[in-house]
């Protein structure tokens, strides 16, 4: 499998989606938990220092002798702390008291804030104010004494200012905490989420093995379809489609495999008729001079036209066994030009082809299946090349691969036909009055036979000023001894 | 002119056959099916016998396993059948040459006659005509063409005694499959070379003590056979 980032990966996106939102889902629960928290113990320390105060206030309230001094404000101070109970030793206060500009305060611990004070100065009613003093939040407090008559405001004010160090300690715990619990449940988001991606990617993996396999020819491959939901919806069609195919490939199959039969089977029984005409073709024709002339020419033609019959029917066979794959390539050792001589002289062609072939290249090839196609190539140029025409065959061996080269330099082949001169019932020269000697399957047979020795035959398309194939046999040569 | 049995059951073959050897000086007779041909060549034993593989009744290759069973008359099959195993089947059977339909009456012709040179006269390789060269337990008469195993004449078919002659006319001498198809069958197009092994395998049966060792006719691998005495 390819390595693939792993955001594009459906894995990979149901683990990122997975671990988001219960990422999300825990820090909303903590900031809600949070506030929540926060909001009770500051409501409840904030209560704590408020109540007090006052009680503070109203315990030395009675015995204040207006205006204050100093001495008197230090006095006050001093009577607020210690007495005012268990929670404020808790709650390390610190106490302070103004009366109009004057203000006495512990010489340690935070100063109190001057908008309390400017407020205060006029209030009757308790301030509360949160404030921040050197990294540490403080709960300010500030409770004007009024007059026990009229509740009117005696111009002293006392303060308190609380450390909320504690209650932030609280909250900081809460928020680890939550922290701390939201990490086995990303874990276990995770888990679930790798789960879950497996159980739906199982599908699909095996769909996707299942498409490389059917592209690799193996149609009419299944996949189990034990999903009820859509993944299993997809198997089902891929396995109909997958049936489809291969039920449609195997009608084509039939269908071809039929039609070569068919070819087969026509040739051959084309065979017995050709072979009673055949047995007497060669008495017409040497009998036509005895005939008068129209019937002579009948006579002729007759003849001529079964041999022409005959080997288009022998070539039809020939193209059927490649086509079923039943042409089998029956090795010996032959020496090459004592090959191309005979191939030649049994056609008279000796004097119209120049050889340059090594005398002692011995080669293990189909000898049959080399002559046809020598006899192919030299005979198309024999036919089309014209009479004044040089025709060249030359062989050379590089190792074990022998080349043979046919070369003539005559008209060459029409450019719009060279693309299928391989082409089966395709002539090279449709010019000539549509038909010429050869069957049109010549060159097709030609190249079959180079394949099945595992060679190749072609057509040079940069040869200029004639024509030139090239036939390579790789692995042939058996000696060399030139 | 040489008398040709024909065995062919198609009309018009052999009436085109008939009409074409005929023409070519053949003395033919026709017949259309196994039991008639051999009833016919132990009437009157034809030169040679051209013989179609797919005949009523018994079929080709039967009908050429009992004439080589009852004698040396040379057969040429004729069929439409080209595959491997019809014409090794034709050559295990005895046949000494295998002609695929359709052929001309000249091809037909071509093939009886170089068939019936193997069995008349010396032929060009006995150039140094001793007249019974002896090999061991086998004795050659170039002369009568005459064979001899331990004293007792061997029956030899016209081709297999050419192909015994050719290889011993050069002891020793390896001859490739396409050399002898030349030189014994004559064919100078590429034949077939298994007619060569069928041959070779029905001669030793006659001449070798042992044919599973032979002694004279050595095979050389992959190549072809020589002649030991």
């Amino acid at each position: 499998m390819r390595i693939r980032p792993p955001a594009t990966t459906l894995r990979g996106r149901l683990l990122l989606s997975f671990a988001l939102v219960s990422v999300l889902a825990v820090a909303a629960a903590t900031g809600v938990t949070t506030l929540q928290a926060r909001d009770v113990v500051l409501r409840e320390s904030q209560q704590a220092a408020v109540s007090g105060l006052r009680a503070s206030v109203q315990a030395v309230g009675p015995d204040l002798r207006l205006p204050l001094d100093r001495a008197g404000l230090r006095l006050l101070v001093s009577q607020l702390g210690p007495s005012a109970g268990a929670e404020s030793s808790s709650s390390q206060a610190t106490y302070a008291a103004s009366f109009g500009d004057e203000l006495v305060a512990p010489s340690r611990g935070p100063s109190v804030p001057t908008s309390i004070r400017r407020e205060a100065r006029t209030a009757t009613s308790t301030l509360v104010q949160r404030v921040r003093v050197d990294g540490s939040t403080y709960l300010a407090v500030a409770v004007p004494v009024v007059t026990r008559t009229d509740d009117s405001a005696t111009g002293v004010v006392v303060y308190s200012m609380t450390s909320l160090r504690s209650q932030d300690t609280v909250l900081d715990g809460i928020v680890k905490a939550s922290a701390t619990a939201a990490v086995p449940v990303v874990v276990a988001a995770m888990i679930l989420a790798l789960l879950v991606s497996t159980g739906l990617l199982r599908p699909v993996r095996r769909l996707h093995a299942a498409v490389e396999e059917m592209s690799n020819g193996r149609l009419g491959i299944q996949v189990p379809a034990v999903d009820r939901g859509e993944l299993g919806d997809l198997a089902r069609s891929f396995n109909q489609m997958s049936r489809d195919l291969h039920d449609e490939r195997e009608t084509l199959r039939q269908m071809e495999a039929k039609a070569r039969r068919f070819a087969a089977d026509v040739s051959h029984e084309l065979r017995t008729p050709l072979s009673a005409m055949t047995a007497v073709a060669g008495l017409l024709a040497d009998e036509a001079d005895l005939l008068p002339d129209d019937i002579a020419e009948a006579a002729t033609l007759v003849a001529e036209e079964t041999h022409h019959l005959t080997r288009l029917v022998e070539e039809l066979i020939e193209i059927s066994r490649f086509d079923a794959g039943t042409a089998v390539l029956r090795l010996d050792e032959i020496n090459l030009s004592e090959l191309v001589g005979r191939s030649l002289t049994a056609r008279d062609w000796t004097a119209r082809v120049d050889l340059d072939v090594p005398h002692e290249l011995r080669i293990s090839v189909d000898p049959r299946r080399i002559d046809v196609i020598v006899a192919n190539l030299v005979g198309n140029a024999v036919r089309h090349a014209g009479e004044a025409a040089t025709i060249r065959l030359s062989a050379r061996a590089t190792g074990a691969d022998l080349v043979i080269d046919v070369v003539d330099d005559g008209p060459g082949i029409p450019s719009d036909v060279r693309p299928y001169i391989f082409d089966r019932f395709v002539k090279g020269d449709p010019a000539r009055g549509g038909r010429s000697e050869g069957s049109g399957l010549g060159l097709s047979i030609a190249r079959e036979n180079a394949e099945l020795h595992g060679g190749s035959l072609d057509l040079d398309e940069h040869h200029d000023g004639g024509t030139r194939f090239v036939l390579g046999l790789p692995d042939v040569v058996v000696v060399h001894d030139d | 002119m040489s008398r040709v049995l024909l065995v062919e059951d198609d009309l018009a073959v052999r009436r085109a056959v008939t009409m074409g050897l005929k023409r070519l000086g053949h003395d033919v007779e026709a017949v259309a099916d196994g039991r008639d041909a051999l009833d016919s060549i132990i009437a009157s034993p034809p030169d040679i016998v051209v013989l179609d593989l797919m005949i009523p009744g018994i079929n080709g290759i039967e009908v050429c396993k009992l004439i080589r069973a009852r004698g040396t008359v040379p057969v040429v099959i004729l069929s439409a059948r080209d595959h491997d195993i019809d014409i090794v089947a034709g050559f295990d059977a005895g046949a000494d040459d295998y002609c695929v339909k359709p052929a001309s009456a000249e091809v037909i012709d071509a093939r009886i006659r170089a068939v019936l040179r193997r069995s008349t006269g010396p032929t060009t390789l006995d150039h140094d005509a001793h007249p019974a060269e002896v090999f061991g337990d086998l004795a050659v008469d170039r002369a009568s063409l005459r064979v001899r195993k331990g004293g007792a004449e061997v029956s030899l078919t016209p081709t297999e005694l050419r192909l015994l002659l050719f290889l011993s006319s050069q002891l020793d001498h390896a001859f490739s499959r396409q050399q002898l198809l030349e030189h014994v069958w004559e064919q100078s197009y590429y034949g077939e070379v298994r007619m060569v092994d069928a041959c070779v395998t029905r001669l030793r049966a006659k001449i070798e003590t042992d044919p599973r060792h032979p002694v004279h006719l050595q095979t050389v691998r992959g190549f072809g056979y020589r002649f030991s005495a």
